[in-house]
């Protein structure tokens, strides 16, 4: 009854074309955006934009960049974090170049930037496919790296080799630096991460999402029914790239202010965004979101139980939670390859009945 | 000669013996792929949690003994006696065949049929929960291994070599371990290959990683097969995990060994025990060599990603790898 497909007439093209047709569905993407915006950054705390909040936004747009690759095109990418890296340097690079120019046209642009080293690295897959090709994106991951480090020119010949964020202001509150308030940086992820995920939802219902399903199901039958792989596989590592890079720079320049890259961006990084989009769900924005939720939190719970509350030693709980992490993904993927995304569609199917099941 | 030319004849030698080690590695992997296509990304992990457990072993170490004293509040550390590295080595080898038994068991029965990527996907969430394991069970400060083994630079090949290259030229400068670690590699895999040539167990194997369903229909238990080829793999790495452990110590830094090995693997082809060697050998070589001449130029540690950038290079012109099966793919 609650959630229904039937029953929504809709009398225009323009309202049967709408991002969320589903009458359920939009009032719940209203009601959390209205709580995102209107609600949290008003009662939002330094901890919980630093612990929780701002990386949950930050990864989500990582992992729905991860999910527009691995989830619809098939392409799987172990090189999220050096992408990630390509953003944040690159942003890094237009601030101190352009100083004047507004902080969020540089995060954009280094989105871009990141687009074509994407694609750049996304060239070979169009002749290695499957393993070969993810760990081919390992040579992405490892080379963008060791080119940050190695390189001054890229860190502005800083003696430490770390790369600080200047204090940029938006429309007169400091965004970037020591004195961004939390609501500030939390409300600047947000945008940027509700921009995305209207962009990739369009994407993915459209042609050129079909595309990249149809060479995610099975490349060569896509290629006989006139699905251009060279143009679908390189769009999806492009657009895949954008929205990596975007979260790079976010991460960076918004969240931490200062990074080393071998730190912030290493292989890790890579794993931690794959885990996320598999737990979530491929092939799923919502499933993107929830990943990023689940292994947002997960290590902050754990450290609530285990340091705070029952006192063991930080590093005991470091190992607990590595089990621990290692121990859900697998049992994940024994329970539900499809992630938690799948659940949700569960609940619709009871949502729908509720409250006649039989 | 000049001592340059001689130089770089000695990179050679010690980036065919690194070769040989990135081989070991990508043995383990090779053998799971082939009999069960899952690709085992927990390798590195193995051989790290196999060494820390052989270190521990010997030491007489408490398993769990952080978790115990934490929980309840006691303070215990060692049982008091030393294991000989013999007896060790069973013990850490019987360790590993109970661990393929529960991978077996626990994770990977309930996953038949799933998809590759997912099948990956478990062995990351593998490769996590060993390593915490491992740091849970032995603690995580750096051991050393003691087994006795040859260390340092061999002065009998460096007296004998000087000679050649005037006075610039002091003779090559080769470690003893790596000379081991060389005999070793090539022992295990000419065990290796005897066992699956000439053994019964050895032909199950084959014939499993030729056809799952042909092999159940002659009456070969897939499950045992399994177990087998993932002792066999937590053998290699045991293998793999002393030698490295024993050239820098028994630390986390081992499990990213797995790393390197896989563009020797993807160089080689996933599916080859030879294609494993010999892109072992060459990534060894390459990545020596260009450390050599093209390093210095570029700020160093080229070695981070050489390896991958060659295989990728590679691949582009040929997607199967030097020796791995042709890919055919129909609709």
């Amino acid at each position: 009854m609650l959630y229904r497909e039937s029953g929504d007439f809709k009398t225009s093209y323009k309202a049967d074309n709408q991002t969320f047709p589903i009458a359920f569905d939009r009032y719940r993407y209203w009601v959390v955006l209205a709580v995102a915006y209107l609600v949290i950054p008003f009662v939002i705390t330094d901890y919980w934009a630093s612990a929780i909040l701002v990386p949950f936004l930050i990864y989500s747009i990582a992992a729905i960049g991860l999910n527009i690759l691995a989830g619809y095109c098939g392409q799987v990418s172990l090189g999220t974090g050096g992408f990630m890296a390509v953003g944040a340097y690159a942003c890094y690079k237009l601030m101190t170049a352009f100083p004047e120019v507004n902080i969020l046209i540089h995060i954009v642009l280094s989105g871009g930037v990141t687009a074509l080293v994407g694609a750049a690295f996304g060239l070979p897959s169009l002749r290695i496919k499957g393993f070969y090709l993810a760990v081919a994106t390992l040579a992405a991951q490892f080379f963008l790296v060791w080119l940050f480090n190695k390189v001054p020119w890229f860190f502005n010949y800083s003696a430490s080799g770390q790369i600080s964020a200047p204090e940029r202001e938006f429309l007169g509150v400091a965004v970037t630096g020591p004195n961004t308030s939390a609501w500030a940086s939390y409300l600047v992820c947000l945008v940027f991460v509700t921009a995305c995920a209207i962009i990739a939802r369009n994407l993915t219902r459209g042609s050129l999402g079909r595309q990249w399903m149809s060479i995610r199901d099975m490349d060569i039958a896509a290629e006989i029914i006139g699905v251009n792989p060279l143009r679908a596989k390189l769009s999806a590592f492009a657009i895949s790239s954008f929205f990596i890079g975007i979260s790079g720079a976010l991460f960076f320049a918004v969240y931490l202010g200062a990074i080393e890259v071998g730190e912030a961006f290493g292989i890790n990084k890579s794993l931690l965004v794959l885990f996320m989009v598999i737990i979530g769900g491929l092939g799923s924005i919502f499933g993107s979101f929830a990943g990023a939720a689940f292994l947002v939190c997960l290590p902050v719970i754990l450290k609530l139980i285990g340091v705070d509350l029952l006192g063991w030693p930080t590093d005991l709980v470091a190992h607990l939670q590595l089990v621990l992490i290692g121990f859900l993904i697998m049992f994940f993927l024994i329970k539900e390859p499809h992630g938690l995304a799948q659940l949700w569609n569960v609940i619709k199917e009871k949502l729908r009945l509720w409250p006649f099941p039989h | 000669m000049s001592a340059d030319f001689l130089y770089g004849i000695e990179v050679i030698i010690n980036g065919l013996m690194s070769g040989v080690l990135y081989a070991l590695v990508a043995l383990g992997f090779v053998l799971i792929f082939k009999a069960s296509g899952i690709f085992n990304f927990a390798q590195g992990v193995m051989a790290l949690f196999s060494a820390l457990t052989l270190v521990g072993i010997m030491e007489g170490q408490v398993p769990f003994a952080h978790l115990i004293n934490a929980v309840f509040g006691t303070s215990i550390h060692n049982f008091g006696w030393t294991v000989p590295a013999i007896l060790a080595i069973i013990l850490t080898m019987g360790v590993m065949v109970i661990f393929a038994w529960m991978v077996q068991k626990f994770l990977f029965r309930h996953l038949v049929g799933q998809p590759h990527i997912i099948l990956f996907m478990a062995t990351i969430g593998l490769a996590y929960f060993l390593e915490g394991v491992g740091d849970l069970m032995w603690g995580s400060s750096i051991k050393r291994l003691e087994l006795g083994l040859p260390q340092g630079g061999s002065l009998a090949i460096e007296n004998l070599t000087s000679g050649l290259g005037g006075d610039d030229f002091y003779g090559f400068f080769i470690d003893k371990l790596d000379i081991v670690a060389t005999i070793v590699a090539i022992l295990l895999v000419i065990m290796l290959v005897a066992f699956s040539q000439f053994t019964k167990y050895g032909r199950a194997m084959r014939a499993v990683a030729d056809d799952h369903q042909a092999a159940l229909s002659v009456g070969i238990s897939l499950n045992f097969i399994w177990v087998l080829v993932w002792s066999l793999a937590g053998f290699v790495a045991l293998v793999a995990g002393v030698m490295w452990g024993a050239k820098s110590g028994v630390q986390f830094s081992l499990s990213l060994i797995a790393l390197k090995a896989l563009p020797v693997l993807m160089l080689g082809g996933f599916t080859s025990i030879p294609g494993a060697i010999v892109g072992g050998l060459i990534i060894g070589v390459g990545e020596k060599l260009f450390e050599y001449l093209v390093g210095p130029m570029v700020g160093g540690a080229t070695e981070n990603w050489f390896a991958y950038v060659l295989a990728l290079v590679f691949l582009i012109f040929r997607p199967q790898g030097l020796l791995g099966e042709r890919i055919i793919e129909r609709v």
